[in-house]
């Protein structure tokens, strides 16, 4: 393909994600091996790999939007729907089970008000139980977007969501 | 390739290296199970029924993806191979539902035959099964998800044989599911090839689900009634009311010259025989001009005592007589000489939708190059100039984009718009408008300017290099126009030729002479030949064509129409006025725009309740079998006879019947019951079979043998149900060569089909839907 049809006009991105996501396509020998770090990028762009985002990307591609969908639901790290400001990850596998992963999601149940896969009404907190985030050592372990809370009690699991809290109010 | 030697269950076996084992035990008899091992479609490996015990090698093996290797040893039946297939079923049972009872594959599902043949009667799964609700994707296609064992057959079909990649696979591990591909419905061509191929009833037609069991009917091969390509359809029928209800149409038997192919019409559009308009009363128009149901002797004499009347007071020449692309050879044959020998006519014609006169003229005595339609799949390299085989010849399609995937055949276009197989061209030439002529002129020239279009040369050079090349060619091409491709092909090393036309019937009706100055096997109606002594009384002039009848109606000069299976009122937009001279008579389905101004109508069987020959595009000849029936209608071979007995004419004159020999039946029962079959056979593969009724096709069909050049075919084959190819004699050239070009394109795409198609529910919903979706997306 010529490197024209690379870029998509009125495309939803960002100037800069677009650029990247023109470059993106020529860098693999097939075109639709770019299709997973593109909707991770987009997804954090726009805050979820929504419609939009599915026909543009099937469009820069070359594939269906079908194709586009099949990929998004077989991987849990994408999600069509926004998350909240804050996506609080609980992980519940083996190691953080043994040392109190599920009262740590219980607890933040509760302290959310919310429950598993909801969002708080401010839209600042989501809540999801995941496997393994690979913080085994320090379990029970907590994501929050792409930053890690281990060795958790619930009091620290408090403060956590407090310093989030202030961060949310000042932006 | 070298072959390669294997042992299997102690059989030797031989094979072409590369073999996959699954077919290789096949090859030898040996049946192992599959579930999503589809031949021709991508492995896939996934269900593990396939398992074998491979000698030297560590646990078991899918027989589906292992290629053959020399010197293998192989065990297929084992109680090790036994337990891991039980186990497996019990997997798959794990959350179907088992609603066998009420499925629409009860009874023909190959997840019941392997829990028959290796399951547990108990199940170590005591979990709460999750129910999901059946969904409608589309008019056609409804998805039961419980059902589905996750074979991936479906998503593989539709993508890789059909191109339209609309279904998908969503989600991970237990909780995957197929997917339509607009999330809760489907946006495809409708051709039900994921519902034959499921293996289970999760995929299930609007047409069949729930309306009986596979047992319950009896299963007819026979023809498709829709487009030229005329691929065998198997026909369910269960007994009704009035006769016999068709009530499934699939592709059962895969041994057509379809192969694994049928579209939407071939499968769901035969529902037009069930259509409440249908006529089984025969009308007579009143003075008050109404029409009121007459009885068959009534309508009969009538039509009988009216041509008669015209013939002998106004002359034969003031009787016109249109046939069908949708009636039998035998119908067609039968008609014109009906016409011709007790009418006294030449005045017949059809409505004609490719030009066969010139494409036979163009080839005479080149019979050989003439291809099949079986060739399409075969051909290393094609040229397709003209039609869109998607919409108007699915089953070419289908065949072409196969040969693409398997062979790696190369596909050159040419065309003026930019049509859906040009995703599996290998060059195309997208010729202006109205090009066609110049764009044959071009790759025979070696200029190097075509249109100014980009590659133009490189497209010519790299066609004129195929050492063998299959050149098929739509209705943009008549007349002159094809023999210049003609000689063009004829110029490469070897070339062969299909013309493509719209009916069923299309190239039959042109082969048995529906024309008004050629005879069956375009032989002029000057230089009659054998016919000379085989048709007393024919006239040596050519008749009026179809558009000449209508004029001499206008001018108050036609007496009477005859009209066979066809609704030239609508297709030529004939004033209804021209015709108040005209005795009408029609043999129809339904109350067409013909038949609303005839003065008798005489309903008619269709082509799936009758028996006969039908002739595709391409040549290739194959029997129909009667599947429907429906109380009150007759075939039109029989009204022909009727009409021509009533005349006076001499019914053994026209239908060679009561000349086989007189065969002993035999003994139906007891130990010698198999006798009588044994003997009908050979006498019906020598044509000496007692044909007893002026109404037996077969009788018609010897006299075709005989008289029509190229249908001397062998018999015996005939009746196995294959395609036997007829051959394409040179004719003498007729005395003027510019014809009158005739061509009227039938303009159908893949949702419609003619007048017939107007009746068929299912393609008028689908029809329907498929034009209403571009209006919701044209927002954007
Ligand atoms: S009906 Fe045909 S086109 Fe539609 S989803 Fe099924 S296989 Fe694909
Ligand atoms: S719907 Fe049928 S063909 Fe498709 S994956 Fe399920 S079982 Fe296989
Ligand atoms: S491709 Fe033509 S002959 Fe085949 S099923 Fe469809 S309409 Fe019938
Ligand atoms: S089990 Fe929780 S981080 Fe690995
Ligand atoms: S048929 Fe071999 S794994 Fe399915």
């Amino acid at each position: 393909m010529s490197p024209e049809m690379n870029s998509v006009p009125n495309t939803i991105f960002s100037p800069e994600l677009a650029a990247r996501f023109d470059k993106l396509v020529t860098l693999y020998p097939a075109r639709r091996s770019a299709l997973i770090p593109m909707l991770l990028y987009a997804q954090d762009e726009v805050g979820a790999v929504n419609d939009a985002v599915i026909a543009e990307i099937a469009q820069r591609i070359g594939i269906t939007e079908l194709d586009v969908r099949n990929v998004i639901s077989y991987y849990s790290l994408l999600h069509t729907k926004p998350h909240g400001k804050f996506h609080v990850q609980v992980c519940t596998n083996i190691s953080c089970m043994l040392r109190g992963g599920n009262e740590m999601l219980a607890h933040c149940k509760e302290k959310l008000g919310i429950g598993n896969k909801e969002t708080t009404p401010d839209g600042i907190f989501s809540l999801e139980e995941v496997e393994c985030i690979g913080a085994c050592c320090w379990a029970p372990a907590v994501q929050v977007n792409y930053d890690f809370h281990d060795n958790l009690t619930t009091e620290k699991m408090d403060a956590v969501f407090e310093n989030y809290r202030q961060k949310a109010g000042k932006s | 390739m070298a072959d390669v030697n294997l042992t299997v269950d102690g059989k030797k076996v031989t094979v072409p290296a590369g073999t996959l084992l699954i077919e290789a035990c096949r090859a030898a008899g040996i049946e192992v199970p599959a579930f999503c091992y589809y031949p021709g479609l991508s492995l896939c490996g996934a269900c593990r029924m396939c398992m074998v015990r491979i000698e030297k090698m560590p646990k078991l093996q899918t027989a589906c993806t292992t290629p053959v290797a020399e010197g293998m040893t192989v065990h297929t039946e084992t109680p090790e191979i036994a337990q891991a297939r039980k186990a497996t079923v019990e997997l798959l049972l794990g959350n179907h539902p088992l609603d066998c009872p009420v499925c629409d594959a009860g009874g023909e599902c190959e997840l019941q035959d392997m829990t028959f043949k290796y399951g547990a009667p108990t199940s170590q799964y005591v979990e709460i099964k999750q129910h999901r609700e059946e969904q409608q994707w589309s008019p056609v296609v409804y998805f039961d998800r419980p059902r589905c064992i996750m074979c991936y057959r479906c998503v593989r079909v539709c993508g890789e044989g059909m191109d339209v990649w609309a279904l998908g696979v969503q989600n991970r591990g237990a909780g995957s599911v197929i997917a339509p591909n607009r999330q809760d419905h489907l946006d495809c061509e409708e051709c039900g090839m994921c519902i034959d191929i499921c293996p289970v009833g999760a995929l299930t037609s609007d047409t069949y689900r729930y309306k009986t069991r596979p047992w319950e009917m009896n299963h007819v091969a026979t023809v498709c009634t829709h487009c030229g390509d005329g691929c065998k359809t198997t026909l369910g029928v269960r007994r009704a009311d009035d006769g016999m209800e068709i009530v499934r149409g699939d592709n059962r038997d895969k041994s057509g010259i379809n192969e694994d192919f049928l579209c939407i019409k071939g499968r769901y559009a035969f529902d037009f025989a069930n259509h409440p308009d249908r006529l089984t009363k025969p009308l007579i128009r009143q003075a008050d001009r109404s029409f009121a149901t007459a009885t068959w002797e009534q309508a009969l004499e009538l039509a009988a005592k009216k041509l008669k009347e015209v013939r002998d007071t106004k002359g034969p020449d003031a009787i016109g007589v249109i046939g069908s692309n949708r009636t039998t050879n035998e119908e067609n044959y039968l008609l014109q000489k009906f016409a011709r020998t007790v009418l006294g006519t030449n005045n017949i014609d059809h409505h004609r939708t490719a030009d066969y006169v010139s494409f036979v003229r163009a080839l005479a005595g080149k019979a050989d190059r003439a291809a099949s339609l079986r060739d399409a799949g075969t051909a290393p390299a094609i040229l397709l100039l003209g039609n869109d085989p998607t919409e108007q010849h699915p089953a070419l399609a289908w065949a072409l984009r196969t040969n693409v995937r398997l062979n790696k055949a190369k596909l050159f276009l040419v065309n003026t718009s930019d049509i859906k197989l040009r995703r599996q061209a290998k060059a195309f030439l997208h010729i202006p408008e109205g090009g066609y002529a110049d764009a044959v002129r071009f790759l025979g020239s070696n200029d190097a300017d075509f249109h100014g279009i980009e590659g133009a040369a490189d497209f010519r050079d790299a066609l004129r290099a195929e050492p063998k090349l299959l050149i098929l060619f739509g209705s943009e091409f008549r007349g002159h126009d094809i023999d210049a491709l003609v000689s063009f092909g004829l110029s490469l090393p070897d070339a062969r030729f299909a013309c493509l036309a719209d009916y069923a019937n299309s190239r039959g009706a042109a082969d048995m002479g529906l024309l008004p100055d050629l005879l069956p096997g375009y032989r002029p109606v000057a230089a009659p030949g054998p016919f000379a002594e085989e048709y007393p009384n024919l006239p040596q002039k050519p008749g009026k064509d179809l558009i000449e009848m209508f004029d001499a109606a206008e001018r108050g000069e036609l007496g009477a129409l005859y009209v066979v299976g066809a609704n030239p009122v609508e297709r030529y937009n004939v004033d209804p006025a021209s015709l108040k001279n005209t005795f009408v008579i029609v043999q129809e389905m339904f109350l067409t725009e013909t038949a609303q101004i005839a003065d008798v109508v005489l309903p008619a069987a269709n082509l799936y309740e009758k028996g006969g020959s039908v002739t595709n595009s391409y040549g290739d000849l194959q029997l129909v079998k009667k599947a429907g029936d429906r109380a009150g209608v007759r075939s039109d071979l029989e009204l022909i006879v009727r009409i021509a007995d009533r005349m006076g004419a001499k019914p053994q004159q026209l239908v060679p019947f009561g000349r086989g020999l007189r065969a002993d039946t035999g003994q139906s029962r007891g130990a010698q019951s198999g006798e009588a079959d044994r003997h009908s056979i050979w006498l019906a593969s020598r044509q000496i079979e007692p044909k007893v009724s002026p109404f037996d096709p077969y009788a018609v069909l010897d006299e075709i043998a005989r008289l029509v050049p190229g249908y001397d075919v062998e018999r015996m084959n005939l009746l196995a149900g294959n395609d036997v190819r007829t051959k394409l004699v040179s004719i003498e050239p007729a005395a003027s060569t510019t014809r009158r070009d005739l061509v009227l394109p039938a303009q159908d795409a893949l949702f419609t089909s003619g007048t017939l198609g107007r009746y068929s529910a299912k393609l008028a919903e689908v029809h329907e839907s498929h034009r209403k979706s571009p209006a919701e997306t044209a927002a954007d």
